[in-house]
């Protein structure tokens, strides 16, 4: 038996590893990063911290999160921390860990998000890694040093 | 040096204590290589420290020890019990010399010897020399772990915006104004704090390198090289840490430079070079890294010979040899325990170094590059992470967002009014024509998609330089300047190639550094010189131009001043600004700057203030507001009367007051003290220490109240009608507290304070 969270994420109940989840808050005034991919809703200042706000919807590569939303998982991906927007919070309780079922069918998004299933008063939900949910980037910018002449 | 000295006692101290478990891990187990190394790094360093710190003794038995490790770890010496001991004898001498010389006892050097000896293959086991007991001097810093540095930093950052909070919540009611009060000295206490905290962290990178000119010195002069050291970017900032860990790799490398690196002189000629070598060291920051640059022009790496050393000593498998590349030939260089060079000399041993070197600056996230151009010196260049380092920024704005630029990096912001700025579109592209220099325009709005993309906004432009070029960024305006403590951003972020990282500024809303030369990169910018090249005929007319600033005076007038004398132009707190000692000073940084104004500052909160250096002294300026730069015109019609005014000249058909830096400069100008020893012949009632001092080393005097031991002072003051031993003092001036002189007494009543100075003049001037 295993601990998550269970949460609304584009209108589905999801479930969460608590492992993975540094804390649950409500977000202030988020501030938008112009270039950065749509996923990348902005930053937000936590305490003394700089977290990034991602937008759960359009990572999953439905409809964006609506602006009004506040409520995120803050969550920690290599080493920063990034505030993951829910649509809610429901509880918090211990589950089986069941793997998915063989033959379903995830679309979009989900399907790379998607790592178990559990089942609440019968009903299954997805159990959801929040790394996955962050956009990855092959290459990161910055100054490298150029490759030595040899 | 007497820093360096603390510094190295500190530091050995320290690594004493975190070796002492790695001591008796090695007596436990000889044969252990990571053991072994550890205290081989520790005598080394330990005699590079000697060396340049002129400590002979601690030389002498450091590099003794040394040697016999590095024979150990050779394989030429077995680490039996004999040895280990006299190793370890000699690292505990090491700790009691260095107590010694911090509690300034003096310690015997007799059982030296026999400890040096001890470590010779055939030595019979000594008895050792009694451990002496030198009580340890209380020390006059704190070494604090910079994790607590940390937390206070976050701790900090949270108290700001529980404040800023507070203040908010403040603002939406009506409130008692004794509460506001309160609120306004939690503010300013919090401001403070921080500013210090801060501090706590962040050191000039002078810090290490102010010791090495008298290095590098020393060093060429023990191996009689001619070595010519420049230094570079001195006041570059970083964090104290950094500084820390960086101070070891750094005199390294600067002793293998000249050692190894830099040839002798006749070698140096017979190869067509100038007998001295040089050697620049360099320090700037790049993006979100400081870069500290160490370039030789000796004679380089040989590289063939690192890879017949590595493969006599079988350092690294035959195979994997063949198959390197150059760049990991040259990188054979940092492989443990291999040397380009065949002879030992007491500057930098066995190229023990290099692999220190990496460690070290690996440890603290950053990378070492080696560009080696055989023959004609090898340039080493160290990344260090700005992580953590304090930035100071120009804040701007564009749309409704802020954004921060390195303030390095910000040559200039004007607006776009008037004659000095054109803005045209040349095919495609934007071009900014500043005072008949022609610079690509970049909008930041249009960039970064936000804001009104062009006319009413994009009032301001800011002149970025990049190490390519420059170019002239559009933004909406210029909000403010802060010192802003600025991280990484997440990758995603990063990614865009416009950021160089993410900050916290008082607001409470995160901001977003820009990366001057990402974003020209990012907006296609190609810099040549043919944009220049067509204002090369106007360039040349204006050579003798000098640019100044323009700008309005609290009294009222206009006045420019030469742009080189101007370090900055900086808002300051009028709260920062007073009236001290007969002088109006600015408390700036935590120095004292003289301040001059033209008229009295008034009762605003802020005044924009010119900070004025000439490369040596400091003064600042109080203005009432800076308009633009100008270039100076030939003619200047000569000033009449008094006042810091170098002459009249016409701007734009306008007179113009140009400020004479020099009279601003001249008058901080005091003579020299004199420095003449005054013995105060103190009686226990204090008068002389608390009264007569202050005034007196005001004057020049330097005054003691024990008599001086070395030589005679040059005058004692006493109340006392004792008589001085003579020799003690040359002249004698005699102080009463009566005002009406007793008959035939040679005193002076003691609040007659030119009669006493003149006394004090005459006495020491006839010496």
């Amino acid at each position: 038996m295993e601990l998550f969270l269970i949460a609304q994420i584009a209108g589905r109940g999801v479930a969460i590893e608590t492992g993975q989840v540094d804390s649950v808050v409500d977000i202030a005034q988020i501030v938008a990063v112009p270039r950065a991919e749509a996923a990348v809703r902005g930053l937000v200042a936590l305490r003394s911290r700089v977290v990034t706000v991602i937008d759960t919807g359009t990572a999953l590569g439905l409809d964006a999160t609506p602006d009004g939303a506040r409520r995120a998982v803050i969550t920690r991906v290599d080493g920063h921390p990034y505030a993951i927007l829910v649509d809610a919070l429901e509880d918090v309780a211990t589950f089986e860990r069941q793997p998915l079922s063989s033959g379903l069918a995830l679309d979009r998004g989900w399907a790379s998000v998607g790592v178990g299933l559990v089942e609440r008063d019968g009903e299954p939900l997805l159990i959801v890694d929040l790394a996955a949910l962050v956009p990855q980037t092959v290459a990161t910018a910055g100054a490298s040093p150029q490759p030595l002449a040899a | 040096m007497d820093d360096l000295l603390q510094e190295f006692i500190a530091e050995t101290r320290e690594t004493l204590e975190a070796l002492s478990g790695e001591i008796v891990a090695w007596e436990a187990d000889p044969t252990d290589r990571a053991r072994l190394d550890a205290i081989f790094r520790f005598v080394h360093t330990v005699k590079g420290s000697c060396g340049f710190l002129d400590l002979p003794r601690l030389a002498r038995l450091s590099h003794a020890a040394e040697d016999v490790l590095a024979a150990v770890r050779d394989g030429k010496r077995v680490p039996d019990t004999a040895l280990v001991n006299a190793v370890l004898a000699i690292v505990d001498r090491i700790g009691e010399i260095v107590e010694a010389i911090d509690s300034g006892a003096g310690l015997d050097d007799s059982s030296e010897d026999l400890l040096i000896a001890a470590l010779a293959e055939d030595a019979r086991p000594a008895a050792l020399a009694h451990t002496a007991n030198v009580p340890r001097a209380s020390s006059r810093s704190v070494r604090l772990n910079v994790d607590l540095l940390d937390r206070m930093m976050s701790g900090m950052s949270e108290m700001v915006l529980a404040r800023n909070e507070l203040a908010r919540r403040l603002r939406d009611e009506a409130v008692d104004p004794l509460v506001e009060a309160a609120l306004e000295r939690l503010s300013l206490t919090v401001a403070e704090m921080r500013d210090t905290v801060t501090r706590t962290r962040m050191q000039k990178i002078d810090a290490l390198f102010s010791a090495l000119p008298r290095m590098v010195r020393d060093t060429a002069g023990e191996l009689g090289k001619q070595v010519a050291l420049s230094i570079d970017g001195s006041d570059v900032e970083l964090d104290r840490e950094m500084i820390e860990l960086m101070r070891d790799p750094l005199v390294h490398i600067i002793r293998n430079a000249v050692d190894h690196g830099i040839e002798a002189p006749a070698d140096r000629k017979a190869a067509g070079k100038r007998e001295a070598g040089r050697l620049i060291v360099s320090a700037r920051q790049s993006g979100n890294q400081i870069l500290i640059e160490i370039a030789d022009d000796g004679r380089g790496i040989d590289v063939e010979r690192l890879v017949i050393k590595a493969r006599q000593q079988k350092l690294v498998p035959e195979a994997d040899l063949a198959a390197m590349d150059e760049t990991a030939r040259l990188d054979l260089i940092f492989h443990p325990g291999l040397s380009s060079r065949d002879t030992v000399t007491a500057i930098s041993g066995r190229g023990v170094g290099m692999d220190v070197v990496r460690a070290n600056i690996e440890h603290i996230g950053g990378r070492i590059h080696l560009s080696n151009q055989p023959g004609r010196g090898l340039t080493i260049v160290i990344y260090v992470p700005l992580t953590l380092s304090i930035m100071s920024t120009i804040v701007v704005g564009v749309g409704d967002q802020r954004f921060a630029i390195a303030r390095q990096s910000v040559d200039e912001i004007l607006r776009v009014r008037g004659e000095s700025v054109r803005i045209d579109t040349i095919g495609d592209a934007a071009v900014a024509t500043v005072r008949g220099r022609r610079l690509p325009l970049v909008s930041l709005g249009r960039l970064l998609g936000i804001g009104t993309p062009d006319g009413e906004a994009n009032r301001t432009l800011a002149i970025i330089s990049t190490r390519d070029g420059e170019y002239a960024l559009a933004i909406d305006d210029v909000i403010d300047t802060e010192e802003l403590v600025v991280k990484p951003a997440a990758p995603s972020v990063m990614a865009t190639g416009v950021y160089a990282g993410q900050t916290l500024p008082d607001s409470g809303l995160p901001m977003l550094l820009l990366d001057g030369s990402g974003i020209a990169t990012i907006a296609g910018l190609r810099f040549t010189r043919i944009i220049a090249s067509e204002d090369e005929e106007v360039a040349g007319d204006r050579v003798e131009a000098i640019p100044a600033l323009l700008f309005e005076d609290l009294d009222g007038q206009r006045r420019a001043l030469p742009l080189a004398a101007i370090d900055r132009v900086e808002p300051v707190s009028t709260d920062a600004i007073r009236l001290t000692a007969g002088q109006w000073r600015l408390a700036i940084g935590g120095a004292l700057v003289p301040l001059h104004s033209a008229a009295p500052i008034g009762d605003r909160t802020e005044v924009p203030v010119l900070r004025l250096t000439d490369g040596t002294t400091e003064i600042a300026y109080a203005i009432d507001e800076p308009i633009e730069i100008v270039q100076l015109p030939a003619e200047i019609a000569p000033a009449r009367g008094s006042g810091p005014i170098a002459g009249v000249v016409i701007i734009d058909g306008e007179q113009v007051e140009l400020l004479d830096a020099h009279a601003l400069f001249s008058a901080e100008w005091q003579p020299q003290a004199r420095d003449r020893l005054c013995w105060l012949h103190v009686d226990g009632s204090g008068w002389m220490e608390t009264f007569l001092r202050p005034m007196l080393e005001a004057s020049g005097y330097r005054c003691v109240t024990q008599p001086p031991r070395d030589a005679p002072a040059d005058v004692v003051l006493t109340m006392d009608a004792d008589a001085i031993t003579p020799g003690i003092a040359r002249h004698v001036v005699r102080l009463r507290r009566d005002p009406i002189d007793p008959a035939g007494g040679a005193s002076i009543y003691r609040y007659d304070r030119a009669a006493l100075l003149e006394a004090l003049a005459c006495a020491v001037g006839g010496r």
